[in-house]
């Protein structure tokens, strides 16, 4: 099993690191051609100088996902603007929001260390360059900078080796990076893609700390031999990682996925689908409910799969619950009419929020339905993934029932069910397909109100595939063709079975041909 | 000739650091600045190459106002030499030296044979300085390049600035000997900072002493022993005269 993930992992890490060593050089070659000038001209006026780093430190202590997690919503406003200006859009998701992140992320060593190396030259030699007859840009050029090189490349190195390691936090705004590893394996509790994920991460940071130490002496050193064998090792990397990039397709189509093994499993089920269509795919994976939507109304995605309450509750802001059928007819009709996005129905299995209780304690306390809990909940913790307290489902909830707990907690999805497991929450909001409720013997809360809507799982195409015959060919077989429990099996697999999965996709697949 | 008229240099809005003065120096004449810290003759001297520009007053060289040069043009003709030397540390000798010639654009075999020559004049051996960097060498040494680096671009007027000042005394004493002859040998105009009269009477054509921003006596190291201007200048002879009165003593000859 353990040589299988590796196997897995390795077939991965061609794109993973590529795309990984790409994001990371651009933004330390861009970070480093703002600050070095900005640097020159801080260290020249003091008047620029503080205010500069003060900035720049304030950047810094801003965490590396959160700054990457700005991004995304002011590419989107920047975005829109562009549409009405030039007609043309944009990316808010993606390469962009990651590389100006990492980028801001990547300038204070640079910033700092070039001030300091300016600002640490004696004084004599400085007055002894104009002395000589040097112009302030040649004093610059032919003493200063020499004289400062190995103090800015070890700031240089320094911020190369921050932004290797945050790029792994690129993942969630859509860049793939070495950092996918870590999100999927942690999501689906794969601890040998999580350990990958690390090693290729820290072995690269390694390996460039290494070169760049050899270009810091090589300057201090005024050693050509060494200054070129650091910048060969650096080209090398670049070229060995991009090498896979450039030969491998440019994929013609992206299939998005949500944060949990079961949308990992049904982008894995549409990529096969259309690349036996003959399209080149790719996927991105771990992306919030409203990233995802906007980059399908967008076109920056060209399928996935979302859920119909998700839409009705979020995008669409009902809080009515007409019931299964009108609730996917209006969704699809509004998708259609106000984002031009394509409903191609439903998969056949609804994939619900669901408050749910170990049984065992739901016994005990005599808990079958919401308004049971009610009474209970100010004594009670509840949990939920990262997005449900802050959904318009969750407030409807509440004012049906009155529910009032005593405490709440979000997880990432899969330590929400070990919580309940263990005791840590007593309820939590699980999805109503997910394998570890029968694992676990997790009761599910009847909601006679009907305060949530229904949440089937539709099919979702972009605009721009709406007409494409083969496209719409490739997918439309799957419509009402994958059941509850054949979706809980699949997720199962992956749960508990600890499969990949693109495993668990295979395994659908062979059950809608029968 | 240099001339230096109603010259005055002002810092913020206090008294004047220097002058105003008035100073008249021939050409190929060696002369010495000499008076105690802070008594504005270092300022004097870097407002020769506008390193400092003045408050007030002006500059000629042979008759042409300083004011009306490029600055950075004037110092690549007028030669510099700093008491703590000013090397470039990333530099090796041969290139500290050619830095001014390279900068106002001779031919490669121009500078290289200068570089040889200038070794030469100033008793380095090229072969073994010519590609070391400045740290590894003794102070004495360091200051031989940086006389060289200020003498590369052939100047007519030569600049120092305490050029011996952080030198041991038996290097202090026969670089300035040394120097003195180069000056002659090569028939240019210097003007020398020190606050050693010693040194300034063995080296100079033409003393200036100088107290509080202000020419206190000008005139030629016999006109100085012969008719001190006043008791501060009396007190700064006396100290070299007592010196050489105590030595004589020790070894018993006449002065």
């Amino acid at each position: 099993m353990s040589g299988n993930a590796f196997a897995a992992a390795l077939a991965l890490l061609p794109d993973y690191l590529g795309q990984h060593v790409v994001l990371s050089a651009s933004a330390v070659l861009l970070g480093s051609a703002i600050s070095l000038p900005l640097a020159i001209a801080a260290s020249r006026s003091r008047r620029l100088g503080g205010p500069v780093l003060a900035i720049a430190s304030i950047v810094q202590t801003i965490p590396g996902l959160a700054l990457l997690a700005l991004f995304y919503p002011l590419l989107l406003v920047a975005s829109n603007v562009t549409v009405a200006l030039l007609g043309w859009r944009i990316p808010a998701l993606g390469f962009l929001p990651a590389l100006l992140a990492l980028t801001l992320y990547s300038m204070l060593p640079i910033l700092r260390n070039t001030v300091a190396g300016l600002s640490g030259i004696d004084p004599a030699v400085k007055t002894a360059a104009r002395a000589v007859g040097m112009t302030s840009r040649q004093s610059l050029t032919m003493v200063e900078l020499p004289l400062a090189a190995p103090v800015i490349m070890a700031g240089i190195r320094i911020s190369a080796v921050w932004v290797i390691g945050t790029a792994t936090l690129s993942t969630p705004v859509g860049q793939t990076s070495l950092g996918n590893y870590i999100f999927t394996g942690l999501q689906t509790e794969n601890w040998a893609f999580v350990l990958f994920g690390c090693v290729a991460a820290a072995s690269l940071a390694l390996v460039v700390d290494r070169l760049l130490a050899i270009a810091e002496t090589g300057f201090s050193r005024r050693s050509r031999k060494r200054l070129i064998a650091a910048l060969g090792g650096i080209l090398i990397v670049i070229a060995a990682s991009l090498y896979p990039l450039v030969t491998m397709d440019v994929a013609e189509v992206t299939i998005g996925a949500k944060n949990f093994e079961e949308q990992y499993t049904l982008s894995a089920l549409l990529a096969d689908r259309l690349h036996k269509a003959g399209f080149r795919t790719a996927r991105r994976a771990d992306l919030g409910s409203t990233v995802v939507f906007r980059a399908l109304a967008s076109g920056e995605i060209d399928t996935y799969v979302d859920y119909s309450g998700t839409i009705w509750a979020n995008e669409m802001h009902r809080t009515d619950s007409p019931g299964r059928k009108p609730v996917l007819m209006q969704v699809a009709q509004w998708l259609r009419t106000t984002r031009g996005i394509t409903a191609l129905g439903s998969l056949g299995f609804e994939n619900a929020y669901v408050l749910s209780m170990r049984s065992d304690r739901a016994k005990t306390l005599g808990i079958r339905t919401l308004a049971d809990l009610a009474v209970y909940a100010p004594n009670l913790t509840i949990g939920g993934d990262y997005e449900f307290f802050s959904r318009p489902e969750w407030k409807s909830m509440v004012n049906s029932y009155g529910l009032n707990f005593a405490r709440q907690r979000t997880y990432q999805p899969t330590f929400m069910y070990r919580a309940v497991r263990d005791g840590d929450v007593d309820v939590i909001a699980a999805f109503s397909t997910d394998g570890r409720i029968a694992q676990y013997d997790l009761r599910l809360l009847a909601d006679p109100k009907s305060a949530l809507p229904p949440y089937d799982a539709m099919l979702l195409v972009s605009g721009k595939r709406a007409g494409d015959v083969r496209f719409l060919a490739a997918l439309k077989p799957l419509i009402g063709k994958i059941n509850l429990s054949a979706m809980q099996q699949a997720n199962l697999m992956v749960d508990r079975d600890k499969r990949t999965p693109e495993e668990a996709a295979h395994w659908l697949a062979g059950r809608i041909v029968r | 000739m240099i001339r230096l008229r109603d010259i005055s240099k002002t810092y913020g809005g206090g008294p004047p650091a220097l002058g105003p003065v008035n100073l008249a120096i021939e050409d190929r004449e060696l002369a010495v600045l000499v008076g105690p810290s802070g008594c504005g003759k270092s300022t004097m001297l870097s407002l020769v190459n506008r390193l400092i520009e003045p408050s007030a007053g002006r500059i000629e060289i042979d008759g042409v106002d300083m004011a009306l040069c490029d600055p950075v043009q004037l110092r690549r003709h007028i030669g510099f030499v700093f008491q703590d030397i000013g090397l470039f540390p990333h530099l090796t000798v041969a290139e500290n030296i050619e830095i001014t010639p390279g900068l106002l654009g001779w031919r490669r075999t121009d500078i290289d044979s200068r570089v040889l020559d200038l070794l030469k004049l100033v008793r380095l051996d090229p072969s073994h300085y010519a590609g070391r960097l400045p740290h590894e060498l003794s102070g004495g040494e360091q200051q031989r390049v940086g006389i060289a680096r200020a003498l590369a671009a052939r100047p007519k007027i030569m600049l120092m600035d305490e050029p011996f000042g952080a030198l041991d005394p038996l290097v202090r004493d026969e670089l300035g000997s040394e120097y003195r002859s180069i000056h002659d040998q090569l028939g240019i105009t210097t003007i020398l900072v020190t606050h050693d009269m010693t040194e300034a009477m063995l080296l100079a054509d033409r003393i200036v002493v100088m107290r509080s921003g202000e020419i206190v006596q000008n005139g030629t190291p016999q006109a100085l022993l012969d008719r001190p201007a006043d008791s501060f200048v009396q007190s700064m002879i006396d100290t070299p005269r007592r010196r050489a009165n105590q030595l004589a003593q020790m070894f018993g000859e006449a002065p």
